[in-house]
């Protein structure tokens, strides 16, 4: 018997990634890296108008160009019931366009062709008869009613309008206004932008004509859901429907929605008997595929003179662009925006939005967030800061005076969330102390007084992650409930099947932990797979943080249920009672007799060579896990700035992010996330940003136009932590893909404004480009300096 | 058109089309999957080999403009079994999440460190500002490029001591 017990490497370890060992290598083996004998490659015509009817197609030219197998259109597409497909939020989308074109970049048919330069060359010989009309680019516009109706062909539609959906006591929130010493309000407009992952979307369809299997290799972060979506779309048995999602190089929520790319390839290929490729490059991605925001809102909140929130009102108008292709959960309209209270323990609240269709690219997805918690963080936040400066108070302050408090939880908000834990003033300390709040005051004052703009800006975020509890979550219908698959194999090395899938989260390295944690197997003698929907259980993908609240919490649970068989074995193997046996670390021992002791490995090997008679051979089991609660991720983030005021040019002089995500699996990975989000959340303060002009003519088309941060741009991050364990989950995690998107970039713009603050500037919307605080301070009368 | 070309120190002779960018020869003629498509601008990186050991971005560069060169992918890296530096420290250090930058990330580190031995926080940043990384935030790859750095310091004085 061994005597010394190696320490297993389960939650809490910096364990390094499993999954490096191919990409350092190039051994990685994304989407355009697959190839399978006599492939052809697919491209696609997209509209150059924003808004027009079609009148014709002449296809003739194209496919006459040697090499062009076949040119695909939506007449083609019709005559198959394909010409349009169902969206994740209960709309419908063209696959390719049969009346009239909606958005610029939409599809209009496609070129099959056994070369991907003959299918690019091919399209530009396309003859399409195009009609323009009047493009609306804004939802203001929209819902005006001498508007023109975009949706035009569905049924009952006589308006631009989507949805209208509140939450929250109107009246008691408009009671609290009534009693109200002050109301601030802020009109702010969160722009499109873009996920815009380093590689694009794309799919390698493969029908077998003989079987009717299709195999569909996809970039998706949620392959169950599309296999189920495209049983429903194509009528395909959903048996015969494997998605194989490969390595995919970045998603934050750009790869969650079914594109018509993918179906017009599955089509391609079911009718040619072949597999069809199709890449997009990166204008396709930027102009056709799931953008995220585009939210206008006016936020109000309610305080009494002392600085006691008392109420919060916010309205929204959300551009949904022309088609309603959200991907959210069915009930709530604007995602989970309803978290808009935040941080602070607001009695009344009210949420009241619109959707509204445009002549704009559909799909508002949550790039690196949680279902529109992005914008409530940012609402909520600006507020915060802009009410402290109405009533002079210190925004920390004013933050600390309003916190829930740690003995409020589980706090029920006025929106109906179930909070589940949070000690909000204790990152916040720490964030002002490791940043010298005091002391950047005090040089603020100085650097004011020398003619400099300098400034300090926080956010004290809470997001809410791990969609959910199957009674209010669901996606088309399908309970956003998530699986794990457990098999330990004789020798005691086992593999893992989980129905979430990493996109760089590293999942085959911190899941494997989890189990560790549960059963003691060390995480490299346990092999994750994931991505393959023949192969692993179903579940709702990986996206809005959930991955952790709900696959890391089957995998718990799913560890559990292996060990209780392995308890039974080991009271066997050890000639004892179930009940006298406990668990530590991989070593199953007799309660009082701690040398009477089995391994996992000595019990997995029984599971198939020695167990008693009764029992099931092997030791196995899968788990779906229900979470009866949501998770929500808090932290604050503070920046310190400087401003130009000849330039408008800003600089994050310090950037300090305390984070508190519960239980850390790994915390390489957990800060390795939370410098990512930082990231991007910089890059939409700062630069990202999707626009359109009158004619509806795509502005961000390319990284030339649509900026990204380089390394010269991003700041260097400071990072810090607390810990506070959801009480509900299995291991005490809640999730942190996210938080640093949703968070910063409230802090970000805290901090410029708090620079322009001499000059009474209290918005600037994002991006917060250079043109713009210079164009503000400019209107401000100047620099403000002596 | 006929193109001679050495990649990883192997030298291959294929026939392409004129207009074949290098990435496409790369990636489909000689099937090193490795060099990565990110933008077709010039703009990510995400191409990036090293052209006689000058990192170039091979979405802009046709195959027959690398004829009589020699080109170096993330495939070159490694010598023999033995990681490269630059592939250890990556690993080490947490400088790739999804994998899609780094074959190009490394590139352009390991031009870097033949020419600057110690690399300050701000030269490896000017080194990788034509790559763009959207999972990491760049600090844990600054730090992987420093660390290769003084990696290879040691190499190369244990190897001379």
């Amino acid at each position: 018997m061994a005597t010394e017990i190696e320490e297993i490497r389960g939650v809490g370890h910096s364990v390094r990634r499993v999954e490096d060992d191919r990409f350092i290598r190039g051994r990685g083996n994304y989407i355009d890296d697959i190839r399978l004998p006599g492939m052809l490659y697919m491209a696609i015509l997209r509209s150059p108008w924003a808004h027009a009817t079609l009148n014709g197609i002449d296809t003739s030219a194209a496919a006459a160009v040697p090499g062009v197998i076949a040119v695909v259109t939506g007449e083609l597409m019709a005559q198959h019931n394909l010409a349009w497909m169902p969206t994740l939020s209960g709309d419908t989308q063209a696959v390719l366009v049969t009346d009239k074109v909606r958005y610029q970049g939409q599809e209009v048919a496609a070129v099959i062709a056994t070369d991907p330069y003959i299918a690019k060359d091919a399209l530009q010989l396309i003859d399409v008869d195009y009609e323009p009309l009047d493009p609306i680019v804004t939802p203001q516009r929209a819902l005006e009613t001498d508007a023109p109706l975009i949706r035009d062909e569905k049924e009952g539609q006589t308006d631009n309008h989507i949805y209208h959906w509140e939450n929250g006591d109107k009246d008691a929130t408009d009671a609290a206004f009534a009693e109200a010493d002050t109301v601030v309000s802020l009109d702010t407009f969160y722009p499109r932008c873009h996920p815009a992952p380093l590689e694009t979307c794309g799919c390698v369809a493969d029908v077998d004509s003989a079987t009717g299997q299709a195999t569909i290799y996809m970039t998706s972060q949620a392959p169950h859901l599309i296999r189920t979506v495209f049983a429903l779309v194509a009528g395909l048995p959903e048996e015969k429907i494997r998605v194989i999602s490969p390595d995919i190089g970045g998603g934050f929520g750009n790869k969650v929605p079914v594109y018509p790319g993918y179906v017009v390839a599955t089509a391609a290929s079911l009718l040619l008997g072949k597999p069809v490729k199709w890449i997009e490059d990166r204008s396709e991605n930027l102009i056709s595929t799931g953008f995220a925001r585009d939210f206008h809102m006016h936020g109000e909140m309610a305080l009494k003179s002392d600085g006691t929130m008392l109420g919060l009102r916010a309205s929204l108008l959300a551009d949904e662009g022309a088609f309603h292709a959200d991907a959210q959960p069915s009930k709530f309209k604007v995602g989970l925006f309803h978290i808009v209270s935040g941080s602070y323990d607001l009695p009344a609240v009210h949420v009241s939005a619109d959707g509204a269709y445009t002549n704009k690219a559909p799909g508002g997805v949550a790039y690196r967030c949680s279902f529109r918690v992005t914008e409530a963080s940012y609402l909520i936040e600006r507020l915060v800061q802009n009410a402290a400066y109405e009533l002079d108070i210190d925004p920390a302050e004013l933050r600390r005076q309003n916190f829930i408090q740690p003995d409020q939880f589980p706090y029920k908000s006025a929106t109906g969330f179930e909070y589940d834990s949070g000690d909000y003033e204790t990152a916040m300390n720490i964030a002002l102390d490791k940043i010298g709040y005091a002391d950047l005051r005090a040089e603020q004052q100085q650097a004011r007084a020398d003619g400099k703009l300098c400034g300090v800006g926080m956010a004290s975020f809470t997001e809410v992650v791990g969609a959910g509890p199957h009674k209010d979550y669901d996606i088309i219908g399908v309970k956003m409930n998530d699986g794990s698959e457990l098999r330990i194999h004789p020798t005691g090395k086992a593999i893992l099947k989980i129905s979430s899938i990493t996109q760089g989260q590293g999942h085959e390295t911190t899941f494997a932990q989890i189990v560790a944690s549960e059963l003691g197997i060390q995480p490299e003698d346990i092999k994750v797979m994931h991505g393959d929907t023949d192969n692993t259980p179903y579940g709702l993908g990986t996206y809005a943080s959930r991955s952790t609240p709900t696959v890391g919490a089957a995998t718990a649970m799913v560890s559990r249920r292996v060990r209780e068989k392995a308890v039974k074995l080991a009271a066997h193997l050890l000639e004892v009672a179930e009940e006298d046996i406990e668990y530590e670390a991989g070593r199953f021992s007799v309660k009082g007799a701690p040398d009477r002791v089995k391994t996992i490995q000595e019990i997995a090997f029984a599971a198939y060579t020695d167990f008693p008679d009764g029992m099931e051979a092997g030791l196995e089991a899968v788990f779906y896990y229900d979470p009866p609660n949501l998770t929500f991720p808090f932290g604050t983030y503070a920046v310190a700035v400087e401003v130009d005021p000849e330039t408008g040019v800003w600089e994050v002089k310090r950037m300090v992010a305390v984070d508190d995500c519960g239980v850390r699996i790994n915390p390489m990975i957990v800060e390795g996330q939370i410098h990512g989000g930082l990231t991007e959340g910089y890059g939409i303060a700062a630069m990202e940003l999707i626009t359109f002009d009158e004619a509806g003519n795509c502005i961000g088309t390319n990284f030339m136009d649509y900026l990204l941060p380089t390394a010269m741009e991003t700041p260097k991050f400071e990072l810090f932590e607390t810990v506070t364990p959801s009480p509900h989950h299995p291991i005490g995690a809640k999730g942190v893909g996210e938080s640093a998107t949703v968070g910063s970039p409230a802090a970000y713009v805290n901090a410029v404004i708090d620079a322009l603050r001499p000059l009474g500037v209290t918005n600037i919307d994002m991006p917060l480009t250079s043109a713009k605080v210079w164009e503000a301070i400019q209107a401000a009368g100047g620099s403000g300096g002596s | 058109m006929q193109v001679t070309i050495t990649v990883n120190e192997t030298e291959h002779t294929v026939d392409v089309e004129p207009r074949m960018l290098l990435v496409h020869l790369i990636r489909e003629e000689l099937a090193l999957t490795g060099t990565h498509i990110g933008c077709d601008t010039t703009s990510c990186g995400a191409c990036t080999v090293l052209l006689d050991g000058t990192p170039v971005k091979s979405c802009t560069l046709f195959g027959v403009q690398a004829d009589g060169r020699s080109i170096t992918t993330v495939e070159g890296l490694m010598d023999g079994g033995a990681l490269h530096p630059i592939q250890a420290a990556f690993k080490e250090h947490h400088a790739l999440q999804c994998g899609y930058c780094t074959p190009g990330m490394m590139l352009v580190g390991s031009a870097l460190l033949a020419e600057h031995p110690d690399p300050s926080d701000d030269d490896v940043r000017r080194a990788i500002s034509g790559n763009i990384c959207r999972c990491t935030g760049y600090m844990n790859i600054v730090a992987a490029i420093q660390a290769a750095a003084k990696a290879s310091a040691g190499e190369t004085a244990g190897a001379s001591a």
